[in-house]
């Protein structure tokens, strides 16, 4: 569904991503794991074309995304969340998911000023999918609350929700337990599972490796840049490299 | 989605209201200018508050903008060409000008569309005091002609020699640009302009065109500046570099900031209250921007949503109140 060819990353000196090839296949959970400063947000940063890739291409079902720009990237179904939660923190949940949406409407400038029928069916359309989104995060009785009320767990949901609201292809969360407790993290990877239940693509970085390999149909190992390991989490967590790289590292990665 | 309060409601009818019938109890040909400057300011205003305030984007340049609408209805109506075509046709330069500017300048973030706003705002002012052949230099141009009037059928036509009528026309032009603005800002479309403001690296990964919401906004804010400007011009009869000037872009930005960004009664309440203000504050002189420049500070410390801001934290409370006393009457909102 979305494939990574022989992607490399250069920051000047620094190599954050070197010669990456992997697969997201149509209807999976994958996780991308490795220790910090792997490059695992890096990869999303390609995917999505925040950053454009020193060499090396991205497809989406065969068509060429390298180099294509965010809401581009955004607009051929692809979603992501930021590690550090990113929201519209000015604005009311409701406003966040709508925001999200807009994408998939012709709600454009004209449109607006002379609210045409295709205007009011579209920004009908653009509420009920987003209330639709609140019932699925639980957070529908949140919806006219502006976002710094809301706990940190509903605003890593409510960023999961931005990106889930247009129904996109393939979701991509980065870390989206980070910083959470045990409780509240069951949560959201119960959130995750529902997701995927719902058809769409899972393809998430991680810390905690118990989560994930309850979770995950498949995981992409990251060191250094490189891919040192991928298969299901049995296959990975036996891996010589892998276990060398956690006990070099930290054992929570 | 996007409903106010009822007793908001009564204060705008209200407020309308007395607009609608102050000729009759201003008399005086002096403050009447002073309120009909207020309004066009208040239009201008609110077209730098859609790049500004909704938007998020810094342009320095909304005088020079107001001055091309101006300058543009000056030479047009002098060459013969209708006040009616020669308005819409200045605020339509003024915003494809802004379209140039903002196509370079608007691609990325950061501080350097302020700067070059900033830059353009002084140029257009030195040409429009030195280009003798097309604006008359310093001395600017004289004698433009008022509106042709407007026939209605069976009523007879619509004059606009009197003080009165151009009163009538700016206001008339206030409120459909205020409709306009409340319309795109209060709607889904609206809310990416919000977007981009509030985090741009967010709006785009959701599909977000940010570029593209830049410029239609900074465009759309032009536009209105033009129109302000065009109509500036027709009403005093006379346009100098005053009326491109940077002065002019300050005072805008103080309406917008004191007033209210980000609300759409903001820029109108300022237009209207600072010059007031300013006009007691007469005997200080030039001191009186030391002042400004401290109150504006202290806005956007205290009340980054200006006396709007402060005024709808009062409206909330009494809301607060209502719900308390009518538990089940409106819900308030917004
Ligand atoms: N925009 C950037 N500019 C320079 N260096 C970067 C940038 N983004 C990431 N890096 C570097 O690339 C490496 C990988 O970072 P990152 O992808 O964030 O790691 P991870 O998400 O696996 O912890 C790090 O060494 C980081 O400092
Ligand atoms: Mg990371």
């Amino acid at each position: 569904m979305l494939r990574v060819e022989s992607v490399t990353k250069r920051f000047q000196g620094l190599v954050a991503v070197q010669d990456l090839s992997f697969e997201i296949i149509k209807g999976e959970i994958l996780a991308i794991i490795g220790p910090n400063g792997a490059g695992k947000s890096t990869v999303f940063n390609l995917i999505t074309g925040t950053l454009k890739p020193t060499s090396g291409q991205i497809f989406i079902n065969e068509l060429d995304i390298t180099g294509a720009r965010p809401h581009q990237v955004a607009s051929k179904g692809i979603s992501r969340t930021f590690q550090t939660t990113s929201l519209f923190d000015q604005l009311r949940v409701i406003d966040n998911l709508m925001i999200g949406y807009k994408w998939r409407t012709n709600l454009g400038f004209w449109n607006t000023l002379f609210h045409t029928p295709r205007w009011k069916a579209h920004q009908a359309e653009t509420y009920q999918r987003a209330m639709e989104t609140l019932d699925f995060l639980g957070l529908a009785e949140k919806h006219d609350q502006f976002v710094p009320a809301l706990s940190q767990e509903e605003q890593k949901r409510l960023a999961i929700g931005i990106a889930l609201v247009s129904k996109p292809h393939i979701l991509l969360l980065d870390e989206p337990t980070g910083g959470l407790i045990q409780e509240e993290t069951d949560r959201v990877t119960d959130l995750i599972r529902r997701v995927r239940e719902q058809g769409t693509t899972v393809c998430l970085i991680e810390h905690k490796m118990q989560m994930i390999m309850g979770l995950a149909d498949r995981i992409v190992v990251l060191n250094y840049g490189k891919k040192i390991s991928e298969g299901a989490p049995a296959e990975v967590k036996s891996d010589q490299a892998v276990i060398e790289a956690y006990l070099g590292g930290e054992v929570h990665a | 989605m996007f409903t106010k309060p009822i007793h908001t409601k009564l204060l705008y009818l209200a407020i309308l209201a007395a607009a609608l019938l102050l000729p009759w109890y201003v008399p005086d040909a002096y403050i009447f200018q002073i309120v009909t400057m207020s309004v066009l300011y208040a239009i201008a205003a609110s077209g730098m508050n859609l790049i500004l305030g909704f938007t998020g984007q810094v342009t320095l340049a909304h005088g020079a903008f107001f001055g091309m609408g101006a300058y543009g209805v000056a030479i047009m109506t002098k060459a013969g060409i209708v006040f009616w075509l020669a308005l819409p046709v200045s605020a339509l330069i003024a915003a494809f000008i802004g379209l140039l500017i903002g196509l370079p300048t608007l691609r990325t973030r950061g501080a350097y569309f302020a700067i070059v706003t900033l830059c353009f705002g002084v140029i257009v002012w030195i040409v429009s005091g030195n280009w003798i052949e097309l604006t008359g230099g310093h001395n600017g141009i004289f004698g433009i002609p008022r509106p042709s009037p407007i026939p209605v059928p069976f009523f007879g036509q619509i004059e606009f020699f009197t003080q009165t009528g151009m009163y009538y026309l700016a206001l008339a032009v206030l409120l459909l640009v205020l409709f306009a603005l409340y319309r795109l800002v209060y709607s889904v479309f609206g809310l990416t302009f919000m977007a981009v403001r509030n985090n741009e690296p967010l709006a785009d990964s959701v599909g977000i065109n940010t570029y593209a919401t830049k410029l239609v906004s900074f465009v759309a804010g032009c536009f209105i500046a033009g129109l302000a400007g065009g109509m500036y011009a027709a009403m005093m009869g006379a346009v100098s570099p005053s009326a491109a000037g940077y002065m002019l872009t300050f005072n805008f930005l103080i309406f917008v900031i004191l007033g209210g960004m980000a609300t759409l009664p903001g820029p109108v309440v300022g237009a209207f209250a600072i010059p007031v203000l300013m006009e007691f504050m007469q005997f200080l002189d030039d001191y009186r921007m030391l002042i400004f420049g401290a109150l504006l500070i202290m806005v956007i410390i205290y009340f980054p949503m200006g006396l709007v801001g402060g005024l709808r934290r009062l409206n909330q409370k009494v809301a607060a109140w209502r719900q308390q006393k009518f538990p089940e009457s409106d819900h308030a909102s917004r």
